[in-house]
């Protein structure tokens, strides 16, 4: 059972309760193919750096699992046939990514940050 | 010698540039995080193209982490691929 994190932009058109039920559709899905939910994280509605597909806003959703290593072609092939899915990106989370994750939910790093802006 | 040149009785000293350190060594920072932003955008320049090491001061190993993260964001249109005064 691999960490992964997805990051899916949805279309700025998607009503709030669509936002809701896709988010909900994909964490079933999941759940669904062996895998459990560690965090669901949803930004809502950002500026994009550039246009996509004409769009220059769109509706973020960060949501962290574990899953068997099969589970994400299942899910690609969901995501790509998903029209309100502008794009999405899996990333492996290696045990300082899940640990960082971790210590980021608990406001571990408020600190830290600071000691960032300064160096 | 050029007639107008000053002599000095101690040397000038010139502004020594700041020792460079890597800062993930340094803050024992092991993860680069794609999604947060504002700590990228310290190893991109203005134009949005990543910083090289000899700038950023980084260690080779960090580097590719930072550049992997950073090619991470400009995916997700969290970071631009090319822009004017990004900072």
């Amino acid at each position: 059972m691999n960490h992964y994190e997805l990051m899916v932009i949805f279309t700025p058109v998607l009503s709030d309760e669509d936002y809701k039920a896709s988010q909900k559709k994909y964490a079933d899905l999941v759940a669904e193919l062996g895998g459990a939910t560690v965090h669901s994280n949803p930004w809502g509605l950002k500026s994009l750096a550039y246009p996509i597909q004409k769009k220059t806003t769109g509706i973020y959703w960060v949501f962290e699992f574990t899953a068997p290593a099969d589970a994400n072609e299942k899910l690609k092939i969901q995501m790509l046939r998903d029209e309100k899915v502008m794009r999405h990106m899996i990333t492996r989370l290696d045990k300082y990514a899940v640990e960082y994750n971790h210590v980021k939910r608990n406001g571990g790093f408020a600190m830290q940050d600071k000691e960032k802006q300064e160096a | 010698m050029a007639k107008n040149e000053i002599k000095y009785l101690t040397a000038i000293k010139q502004e020594k540039p700041k020792k460079k350190f890597c800062r993930f060594k340094k803050y024992g920072i092991k993860y680069v995080d794609y999604k947060d932003i504002d700590f990228l955008k310290k190893f991109v320049n203005e134009q949005g193209k990543l910083l090289p090491r000899r700038l950023s001061g980084n260690s080779l190993k960090y580097q590719r982490k930072v550049q992997e993260a950073v090619k991470k964001a400009r995916q997700m249109a969290l970071l631009p691929y090319v822009t004017d005064l990004l900072k």
